[in-house]
Formats: C-alpha cells, structure tokens, sequence
C-alpha cells in the first residue's frame, strides 16, 4: 500500500518533480492548503508579490531570463482574474508559465459563492490549456501534462484550476512526468528535401536577408550559436524583430538593427528589396510588415517556426519549414558545408552590390537625434546607459511606450535572455515585475527596468517586493510627463490634441523609492547623468532613477500608418538637413 | 505627416470565400466544444452549422462537423488552430461541392392542416426519405434527410401546407467507398 497524499502535497510533489525554485504568487482563501503546504518544502521558494499580475509578470521575467518555466500561484475569483493580463501576455509572446490557481469547493462550483469565478472559461482564449481538476486522483498528471504543455512546441501558458476541497481530498502520487512527444502537437516534420530547397535559393540569392525572431530565443541559447554559425557562413544580413534582438549581437557589422515600425532604415529598406527573406522564428507581425499588400514585393519568402499555424497567417511564404529553428539551422549549416564548402567566398562577390546599396541605407544614420546639452534627451540616457553598464552582464526588462523602442534601438545585446520586453499584448506595467522575476533567477547580475513614468505606475507596488526579497533592481524611469507614444501619435495622427496623454500629477519618485525602502535619484541635466548612472550601478538595494528627459521628444524612424516598409518616416532631421527630397517628412 | 489617419495597416485584396466542411476528432471532455467554438468567435470565423456527439464511447472520442464559409487562407488558419488544441486528435477538411464526400442534414417539420394538405406535405417530401414520425387528425411530423438547400426549398414548398415548425439538425458528413477521413 503506497502512501497517500493530500492535493495539496501532491502539488509539490509535482513541482519538486519538475525542479520548480521558485513560485510567484498571493495566497487567498482558495488556496490555503496549498500555503499551509509550503512549510514542508524546502527546496521551493515563494516569492509574495503584491499584485497577481505583478506575480505573473514575475514569473514571465523568470522564465524568459532563465529558460525555465515559470510558475504562478493564486487563488479564485479575483485571484485568477488578476493574473489574465500575465496570462494573455505569456500567451502572446510564447513565454512557458504554469499558473495553478485555487477555486471554490467543487460543491459550490456554480453557485457564485464568495470569490467564485469561471476560472477555465475567463482562461480559455489566453492560455495554450487548462484544467478543472475535479478529483484528486487526475491531479499529478494533469500538473505533470500541464509543464508539458507550458514548455514543448511553441511555449505558452497553461492553467490548473484546483477546487479546495480537492486540496484537502488524499490519493497515491504518480510521478507520470513524459519528456518530449505530446499528443501530436510537437512539429519537427521538416525534411531534408525542404532543407535542400532552401539553400538552393540561398546559392541563387544575391539580394538575401534573415530575419529573426523570438523562435531563436525561445529554441534555446544553441539557437542563438547556430543563428550566428549560419550568418558568419552566409555573410547574408541578419535583422531581428523586438523579441529577437539579443540572439545575434547588435554591434556586429552584419546585424542591420531593428525592423519594423520603429526598426531602422536600413534593415526596413532591405526588407523591402530583398530577394530572398528567411524568417527564422518570427511571425510576421503586423508591426513588423507594415502595410501587407507591399510587404517586401520582390521576394521569395521562407519561414522557419515550430507552430504551424504561424505560417501563412499573416504573409503568403514560398518555402514554410515547420520545425525547431535549432534543429533546422543545424541542417542548414550542414547542407550548406556540404554541398557548397566555400560558399562564404562565392557569395561575396554575388552580395556585394547588395551590402553596397546596405551601406548607403546605413548612411543615413536613422537612429540619430539632435542631443542637447541643456536636456536630457531620452536616447541619450539610453545611450549612456549602455556604455556604462555593457561591461556587465546586463539584463534590460521594459515598460511599454516611447522608452522600450528607444531601448530596442539605443541599448544592443550580444546575448539571448537578456532582454525581456512585452511585445505581443503589449502591457504597461510589465517591466519592473518583470525585473523581480529575472533578479530572482540572476541574482549577482544587473538587472535594470527601463521604464517611462506612467507604465511603472501601473505597477509601482512591487518595488515593496524587491525590498522584501533584497532584489537590487534598478528602475531607470524616462520621465516627460507624457503617455509618450501616445503623445507621438497624437501628434502624428491627431492634429496635436492631446488628450488625457499628460499625467498633471505624478508622485515624487525620489522620496516614494524613500517611502518602499529603497533609493531614489534624480537625474535633471545632461552633465550630472553619467555620475548619476554610476550611483545607480553602485548601489545595492532597489533603486528608482527619475530621468527627467525631454518632454517632446518622438520616437524616430517610424513607418507610419499604412505606409509600406520603404516609405519611414526619419523624423525631424530630415526635413531640416534636406538629406532627403519628397513629400514632408516622408520618404520614398 | 501624409493623410490616413489609421494607425493600422489597411485591409488587403480580399479573396473568393468557399463553403468548407471541418470535421474534427476531439477527446470528449468538459469544455472541449467551448474551446472549438470560442476560437472561431476569437479569431472571427464563421459557423454556418455545428453537429456533434459521441461516436466511440471507450476512446471517448467526439466527432465535430462545422461548416464554415472562408478564404483558402482563412481555411488553412481554421484547420491548423484547431490542430492545436490539446484535446483535438485529428481535423479533416473538405469543399461543400466535393463529389467524394457525402453530407446530410436532418428537419423535424410539422405540418397543421387538412388531410389533403397534410398528403400534399408528405408528398412535396418524397424525394428526402420522408418519415412520419406522428400524426394526428390535424397534424403530422415528418422527417427528411436531405442537402441544406434542399431543406431550405422544401420548407419554402411547404409554406402553403400548413408547415407550422421546423427543427434542423448541422450537416454531417461521411467519405463514399472504402475509404475514410484521413
């Protein structure tokens, strides 16, 4: 006779199986015995956030910054409801999490009792699946499945919803982890033939870019090995999307920058003349492609992507490949050292002409501004930022605005897992959360939120749970005041009324970071921001910068409404230094 | 700054719409036909019919036929959501003309009338295997089997015999020959 255990130990049990450190979360009366259990394991860690969505963020920014899934834990009703945004946002941006959330007795289910929600119903469209557990003994293998789920194929979040008298019910424990092969869903069914036809056309191809995505990253770190293997053999420009950039570094001569609305010059315009795209674990955004029906015209298009229905979702392709971008750029790599052992020289000279009209994009020079010396302009601090903590591991989580694609732009990673920003869903709020969670996986590494006033806002309370757990994140804050992007917009689209764009009263952040335990400094001109950056480096305990940055500032290049991928907005430097002739600030 | 004012891109060229029949293998589990329906009202496709049940009662399989009208492109995003899902095994997709396939629909039709109308009524229904199911002095309840536009011609027949109320069932669907749905 095996020994029996009560749900809420076999909660454990399983999250002890799957090596789970750390759980984010917020006790609540449906999951009291689940808590009650968490005395008795040593080897798990709660992290008590302060919001449910701040504990789901959390758990986003660990999993992302550390490969692993991350676990949430909540109870009903209003519980579950917190954590939907987490939720939808892993869901959009294929993050693993595992959120196990607590509902009413199974007795009261349907009867809106107290804190009563339909948990897997609000769940369903933003979750890869869920679970009503409805007796005990379904318990272990539907948490065991659900990591299974979370973590294979195209990662994501899944949900168990655990009735409490389910908690408190015993049953034997039946450790039924499978690793690999589920149900079907895992898609490695490209084959050689597919590989073969693809470095056909990279032989034939004389105008070719790769455009990557967060495939690369979410494949593992050997993605990003394999991606820069490949892009050294090919000599081929390499672009990345926002969840990308990090897998290929950004100083290196071959990488073009950013695409899309707010991506350079150069790799938006290379995009567009290409002959040959290979998107490698990207999804064809709608903020990547800019108008559709001109979407790089001229091209033969292959996409590489673990999930099926990605392919010709958004973009027609000549060339879909299903499978782990790891696995299919190793065979590519293979093929290609096969086939053609010196294609890297032959090619050269076939691309030359192409790096040349590159270089001349290049030139341009999109991701300038005009600095100041009297204000802080805000790709400046970004800038600074850089050159004062590139040294260090860094890891870079954001908000979401005007600061996260001057971020995208300003800041340029060499290393996958070291940016964590939501791009999908698209959350404010998102960022210093998210820092929690990656401090908790890094804990000796420099963790910094580059924030704009009004998105940390949404989110300020968790700063009371980096002092609690000692997390010395840094929370670099662009303030102008403004809803910045929409400000930019207003601008843009809507004849300058700005309306409800200006926070008129916002807090003092020096003396809240004094008020939640941790520092506060102030940045006002541009000659005391250096030292003050360093300050910031040098103090360990959470700090919040408050960068006072111009107000008025707007995010350049820009593709604008509508508009296809060659017709960027460059902003105001391109009326006044008369670089480029055509209608207004628009480029042809 | 130039003159749309959508800061989204604009609706491409949109292409020929064809009536598609889905035929999905699901485990037969709570929640499982939600999740079928909640990602075509998501994603914004259409359902024009829905049947489903039970066909193996140990695997505890369900089979789901969905007509559904869409672009090719809308078709194949249908067909490999719903590969997706956990609970799906398998999804079969065929055009609502193709000769390989058979697909039926069922109508309960009540007819309140005279005995004349009422024979009139069973008469309009010979083509469709017509089945009484109840009858009365005043009334009748036939059953027919037949194509969606045959329903729909046949109550607009039936209108003038005193057809009072009509139940249909989705279409559901089966190969010809030997073979089967792969």
């Amino acid at each position: 006779m095996s020994k029996l255990y009560s749900g809420a130990e076999i909660v454990f049990k399983c999250l002890e199986a799957q090596d789970v450190e750390y759980i984010f979360g917020y006790p609540g009366g449906a999951v009291l015995p689940i808590y009650d259990e968490l005395k008795n394991h040593e080897s798990i860690k709660h992290i008590l956030a302060r919001h449910e969505q701040g504990a789901g963020h959390a758990a986003e920014g660990y999993a992302r910054s550390s490969g692993k899934p991350g676990v949430v834990l909540v109870t009903s009703g209003p519980g579950a409801t917190n954590a939907v945004t987490a939720l939808t946002d892993a869901y959009m941006d294929s993050i693993p999490l595992v959120c196990i959330s607590g509902q009413v007795p199974t007795h009261l289910i349907g009867t809106d009792a107290f804190q009563e929600c339909d948990t897997t119903g609000i769940t369903r469209p933003c979750t890869k699946h869920n679970w009503l557990v409805k007796d005990v003994k379904d318990l272990s293998k539907i948490i065991h499945k659900a990591f299974e789920v979370a973590t294979t194929g195209r990662p994501g979040p899944v949900l168990v919803d655990i009735p409490k008298d389910i908690q408190f019910q015993k049953t034997k424990y039946v450790n039924s982890i499978k690793r690999k092969k589920l149900n079907g869903k895992i898609h490695n069914k490209f084959n050689q033939g597919e590989i073969d036809q693809l470095v056909k056309l990279m032989v034939n191809s004389s105008k070719p870019i790769l455009y990557t995505g967060g495939g690369v990253i979410n494949s593992g770190p050997k993605a990003s090995e394999l991606l820069r293997e490949l892009v050294s053999l090919t000599g081929f420009p390499i672009t990345s999307t926002l969840q990308g950039l990090g897998s290929y570094p950004g100083d290196d001569n071959q990488f073009l920058g950013m695409l899309g609305m707010h991506g350079t010059y150069e790799a938006n315009n290379a995009m567009h003349d290409c002959d040959l795209m290979i998107n490698i674990g990207a999804r064809f955004d709608d903020r990547i492609t800019g108008k559709i029906d001109e979407f790089s015209p001229k091209s033969k298009k292959v996409h590489i992507d673990i999930d099926p229905s990605s392919i010709n979702k958004n973009v027609k392709v000549d060339l879909p490949i299903v499978g782990d971008v790891s696995e299919v750029m190793l065979s590519v790599i293979k093929t290609l050292k096969k086939k053609h052992p010196n294609f890297a020289s032959s090619n050269k000279e076939k691309t030359s002409k192409w790096w040349e009209k590159i270089s001349e994009w290049r030139s341009v020079n999109s991701l300038n501004f005009i600095n100041s010396d009297k204000t802080i302009k805000p790709q400046h601090a970004i800038q600074r930022l850089y050159e004062l903590t590139k040294d260090k591991d860094t890891y870079i989580t954001t908000e979401v605005g005007q600061h996260q694609m001057w971020a995208a732009q300003h800041y340029k990673f060499n290393k996958p897992n070291r940016w964590m920003t939501s791009g999908g869903l698209g959350t404010m709020g998102y960022g210093l959360p998210a820092a929690v969670g990656v401090q908790i996986a890094h804990p000796d590494k420099l963790v910094v939120d580059i924030a704009g006033e009004a998105s940390v806002l949404m989110t300020i309370q968790e700063m009371s749970t980096a002092v609690q757990y000692n997390l010395p994140i840094k929370i670099f804050i662009l303030n102008n005041e403004y809803m910045g992007m929409v400000r930019q917009w207003q601008e843009l689209l809507h004849e300058k009324n700005y309306s409800e764009s200006y926070t008129a009263a916002l807090p003092d952040f020096v003396k809240l970071a004094e008020a939640y335990g941790c520092v506060g400094i102030r940045a006002k001109t541009p000659d005391e921001l250096d030292e003050k950056i360093k300050e910031m480096i040098n103090v360990n305990k959470p700090v919040i910068f408050d960068c006072l940055v111009d107000k008025e500032e707007n995010c350049f290049p820009m593709i604008p409404s509508g508009k296809p991928h060659n017709q960027m907005l460059l902003g105001p430097n391109d009326q006044k230094e008369n670089k480029i002739t055509g209608k207004g600030k628009t480029l042809v | 700054m130039s003159k749309p004012k959508s800061a989204y891109s604009i609706p491409g060229k949109k292409q020929k719409s064809d009536t598609h029949v889905i035929v999905v293998w699901v485990d037969n589990e709570a929640g499982v036909l939600a999740r079928v329906v909640g990602l075509f009202s998501g994603r914004g496709y259409n359902i024009e019919s829905l049947a489903v049940a039970e066909v193996d009662s140990k695997l505890n399989i369900s089979r789901i036929t969905i007509v559904t009208t869409g672009t090719p492109q809308v078709i194949e995003q249908i067909k490999l959501q719903l590969g997706k899902l956990v609970p799906v095994h398998k999804v079969a997709d065929f055009m609502r003309g193709d000769k390989k396939i058979i697909f039926k629909e069922m109508a309960l039709l009540k007819i309140v009338g005279n005995n004349i109308k009422r024979k009139k009524a069973i008469k309009f229904c010979k083509k469709f295997n017509p089945v009484v199911l109840d009858k009365t002095n005043k009334s009748v309840v036939i059953q027919i089997t037949a194509l969606r536009r045959e329903i729909d011609t046949i109550m607009n027949d039936l209108k003038k015999t005193g057809l009072v109320s009509v139940s249909r069932t989705g279409a559901v669907a089966m190969t010809r020959g030997a073979e089967i749905f792969k």
